[in-house]
């Protein structure tokens, strides 16, 4: 099969949504200029626009941090809710019960998934909650002005903190060992990668980490830096070149068989990931190669980024409750409210 | 010696973890279905295994259950607290000990009678040797039956209940049972005077305990979604949910319109619950002071962000582990502000098992309707124990969503709507759930300040005009909430105000009052905040008021000397957490300790 052709007369910049790109905005950012989260939240506005998404079945949430404030710059049309510091995940997993058949954008940051909410972080993974949990990522807290996060790598100096002593969480690595069925790193300066990688996670059937390195420009980007752009730039060791390629698009395939080293991911709907490797013979369906590379570049100081780990048949968290196909929250009281001959049969269980 | 009949108190010593607690409940079920009135309270430590634990019950021919503080028959099961056990029997009382318990008996006032426990389980050769210890129990329940006249049928009706008809633990038990009434019968002399006989003073009610109540009701209110965190004393209410969802929620597709999901802690618990509550479900969790302390924040947010939950708190009391498994009424004050900065809570006081079930469905309309958490304080004595009660009725009134708007609505407003504007001036607005699909659908939630369209604005103007709505809110919530119960009659002088599980103590307190000390006292029941006007007018109407309840600071006083200070000199508090279930006595005292004669006009 071949990609429909726009209808005639319909504007060319209409996706088969039938939305413009305009549909997937935001308000305007009040993150500061050049920061990294602004580039992502770019990143997943195209990245919807191209998948066709309707974004009244996306639900956003996010945590506090300047990353979690960045869900009002993308799909206004969604539902969001910015909750409390490290708690999205348990307001995200309860949300998502009320229509399962919705999908979760969640937004958080290192303070909020790797400090204060590595708790909910990690039971989110392992209940494999169906929603693309982005980690806006840059090793410092920004909205109370610069100070080391739980992901800041050890030795770093920050203005006011002193060098920090500790090692750095590793939230990738964090998401494998709770069994994530999804965990991808990408830096925000690689636009076209975190686009790719955002697209291959909204089609992930259950949860997807997406760990993104992204610069904080005010506080932590000093040249030396982990989480800056120059150090990002010189280090970032792809695993691969990711295509996503949307359900039943043949012909892009195609051209894309035709060149090297190539490795293809089936995703729940019917889409496909396309890695191209680089240098490396990598298999993002092994756990304990997806372990070995991320302790690989942790040693050799690199950024390790692509498509890590991938799981495919794992049954989502409302998909274990074995739930009515109408979505819960459109049940009515003869749904909901047992019939009043029930009322003596539970008098009778009593004694 | 005159026959005292079905009117004394029984406890039972035991080791925590003996499994006495199944012979406990059959001899406690077996009053009732005698006809007996009759309440049971388990007084246990924080323990699995080992420590003294004891139960208690207490028959009463006049319909008074409160938990008595003097026991006329005790029960010795335990060489740890046989001591004290023997020390406490009331005078002209009887004590049963397990005869291989070797100690002074020092008492000369009271009947005594050993019980050959081991002799009588060994004798059954189809005892297991492992399951002889707890069988034992049922030999107390045996030489009760004989001594007393707990009737043998009754204790078969209670059995089958409690092994749900399985007949082999049945028979096993209910052998020794038999085997222990024939020694008694043809071994122990009657010295005491008490008996049981035979009445109809239960006909039509049911025994249960408050958490299934609420599990049930809950049910019974369409509840769609529950997440908690293990927590004692409110374990049973989640665990209930899962025990009765399958019957009364069964569907012929076999598919579930619910989902109970055990959180990583009380954070997540409430956090769950809050985002399904949000996105239009029907959402509890429930839990228990040191919980609910975890769940502040959230509560807060909730409370900000206007989002519709239904928190149950089993009150015990302390903080941290405290003392976890005795009964409390302390967390009044604290659930009343929960949350940062400003915030008011709507709270529901059940006073009864009947009223946990109603208070189970209710909950969520009165949540539904005001888009704001409701917090539903049980506690210990009410959640975990078996209660005489009224059976559970169905609920009287359709379920009240509230004001939820979906695609269609949003089309005929033309989209033109703000999920925090006050339309109605009751100060409700209108929301909108995950799913409605309307482009002009959807909002986002946040606790920062946001103005009327849920846009972020830090304007001072803005957060003032919300602030006010939601005490408007608040006002308006006083016609949601159920209002209290009254129990007056002329020529009262005094009132008394009381919450929840000690409305029993408190009547058997109001009535020595009157029989014994000459003081006529109305009682006020209050079952919610904020107050309804029928409180206001019960403050107006005495010139002492004693307000009873089972904290140290008199926490219920409080909130009402800030709600009516023009009555605050007539407020006076009776308040005593021990720990214990409420009885009369300390009601009785409290009251008299504080009241003053009323001074005589000239």
């Amino acid at each position: 099969m071949t990609q429909p052709l726009p209808m005639a007369g319909a504007a060319a910049n209409v996706n088969l949504a039938g939305l413009a790109k305009n549909d997937y905005r935001g308000n305007p950012s009040t993150l500061c200029q050049g920061c990294g989260h602004n580039s992502i939240s770019n990143q997943i506005v195209s990245a919807m626009y191209e998948m066709n998404v309707v974004p009244e079945n996306v639900i956003k949430f996010s945590g506090i941090g300047c990353s979690s404030k960045s869900p009002t710059y993308f799909l206004n049309r969604s539902f969001g809710f910015n909750s409390l510091h490290g708690r999205m995940p348990s307001i995200a997993t309860g949300s998502l019960f009320g229509d399962h058949t919705l999908k979760g954008l969640a937004v958080s940051g290192d303070g909020d998934t790797a400090s204060i909410g590595m708790g909910q972080f990690k039971h989110v993974v392992r209940r494999n909650v169906n929603m693309v949990y982005i980690v806006e990522n840059n090793g410092v807290y920004g909205l109370t002005k610069g100070q080391f996060s739980a992901t800041a790598e050890r030795g770093l100096s920050l203005k006011k903190q002193g060098a920090n002593q500790y090692m750095p969480v590793d939230i990738c690595m964090e998401a494998l060992v709770s069994n994530a069925t999804f965990v991808a790193r990408s830096f925000a300066g690689n636009a076209k990668q975190v686009k790719e990688l955002i697209k291959a996670a909204m089609s992930h059937n259950g949860i997807a980490v997406l760990d993104i390195i992204s610069p904080c420009v005010t506080f932590n980007n000093q040249e030396n830096a982990y989480h800056s752009y120059a150090w990002g730039k010189d280090h970032e060791e792809p695993l691969h070149d990711i295509t996503y390629i949307a359900p039943r698009n043949e012909i892009i395939l195609e051209e894309e068989m035709k060149e090297g080293e190539i490795r293809e991911v089936s995703l729940h709907d019917g889409s496909v990931v396309i890695l191209k490797n680089l240098d490396k013979d990598y298999n993002p369906t092994d756990r304990f190669e997806a372990m070995r590379i991320l302790a690989e570049a942790q040693q050799n100081n690199w950024l390790a980024t692509g498509l890590i780990y991938i799981e495919t048949n794992k049954p989502t968290l409302t998909e274990m409750y074995n739930l009515v196909d109408t979505p819960l929250n459109r049940l009515e009281e003869a749904d909901l409210r047992p019939a009043p001959a029930m009322i003596d049969k539970v008098n009778a269980l009593m004694f | 010696m005159d026959k005292v009949v079905n009117d004394f108190s029984i406890i039972v010593g035991t080791k925590n973890g003996s499994g006495s607690s199944t012979a406990n409940n059959t001899i406690l079920r077996a009053i009732f279905k005698m006809g007996i009135p009759v309440s049971g309270k388990n007084l246990f430590p924080s323990n699995i295994q080992g420590l003294p634990t004891w139960y208690t019950i207490r028959a009463n021919k006049d319909g008074f259950i409160a938990r008595r503080e003097e026991n006329e028959i005790v029960i010795a099961m335990n060489p740890d607290s046989f001591a004290r056990d023997l020390a406490s029997v009331a005078p002209g009382g009887a004590f049963f000990y397990s005869d291989d318990i070797k100690q002074p008996i020092t008492r000369a006032d009271i009947a005594v009678y050993p019980m050959p426990v081991k002799q009588i389980v060994r004798g059954d050769p189809s005892i297991p040797s492992d399951f002889r210890d707890l069988v034992g129990n049922m030999v107390y329940v045996g030489i009760l039956a004989q001594t007393l006249g707990l009737d043998l049928d009754t204790i078969y009706a209670a059995l089958n209940f409690h092994f749900k008809g399985k007949q082999k633990p049945i028979d096993m038990n209910f052998n020794t049972v038999k085997a222990s009434a024939e020694w008694a019968k043809a071994n122990l002399e009657k010295k005491d005077p008490f008996y049981l006989e035979p009445m109809d003073k239960t006909n039509g009610l049911i025994m249960a305990d408050g958490n299934t109540a609420a599990a049930v009701g809950s049910i019974f209110g369409g509840v769609q979604f529950a997440a908690w965190y293990p927590i004692t004393p409110a374990s049973s209410l989640a665990e209930s949910l899962n025990d009765y969802f399958p019957l009364l929620r069964k569907r012929e597709d076999g598919k579930h319109t619910y989902a109970v999901l055990q959180a990583e802690d009380e954070l997540a618990a409430i956090g769950m619950a809050i985002g399904a509550g949000w996105s239009g479900l029907r959402s509890m969790t429930s839990t228990s002071g040191p919980g609910l302390s975890l769940m502040t924040e959230f509560a807060g947010l909730a409370y900000y962000a206007e989002v519709p939950v239904v928190v149950w708190d089993v009150q015990r009391i302390g903080p941290s582990t405290g003392l976890p498994t005795r009964t409390s009424q302390a967390d009044l004050t604290f659930v009343n502000s929960m949350g940062h900065g400003d915030t008011q809570s709507v709270i529901l006081l059940p006073g009864s098992v009947d009223e946990c079930f109603e208070f189970g469905w209710r909950a969520f309309d009165v949540a539904e309707q005001l888009q704001a958490p409701v917090f539903v304080l049980s506690d210990l004595d009410m959640g975990m124990n078996q209660w005489m009660s009224k059976p559970f009725q169905y609920p009287d009134t359709p379920m009240q969503r509230g004001k939820v708007l979906w695609d269609k609505d949003i089309e005929e407003l033309k989209g033109n709507w703000g999920r925090y504007l006050d339309k109605d001036g009751d100060g409700i607005p209108y929301r909108t759930v995950p799913g409605n699909k309307h482009p002009m659908s959807s909002y986002f939630t946040r606790g920062t300040g946001h103005d009327e369209n849920a846009r972020y604005t830090e304007d001072s103007s803005v957060w003032l005009r919300n602030m006010d709505r939601l005490k408007k809110k608040y006002e308006t919530a006083r016609q949601y909430v159920p209002a209290p119960i009254s129990y007056t009659k002329p020529g009262a002088t005094i009132g008394v105000i009381g919450y929840g599980s000690t409305e029993a103590a408190i009547l058997e307190a109001i009535h020595q009052l009157e029989t014994e000390d000459g003081i006529q006292a109305d009682f006020l029941r209050v079952r919610a905040l904020p107050f309804t006007q029928e409180v206001a007018d019960f403050v107006t109407k005495y010139d002492q008021i004693l307000v009873v309840e089972q904290n140290r600071d008199g926490q219920l006083k409080q909130l009402l000397t800030v709600e009516y200070p023009n009555q605050a000199p007539n407020l006076k508090s009776v308040a005593f957490g021990d720990g214990m279930p409420a009885s009369a006595k300390w009601v009785r005292e409290g009251i008299l300790a504080k009241y003053a004669e009323p001074v005589q006009q000239r």
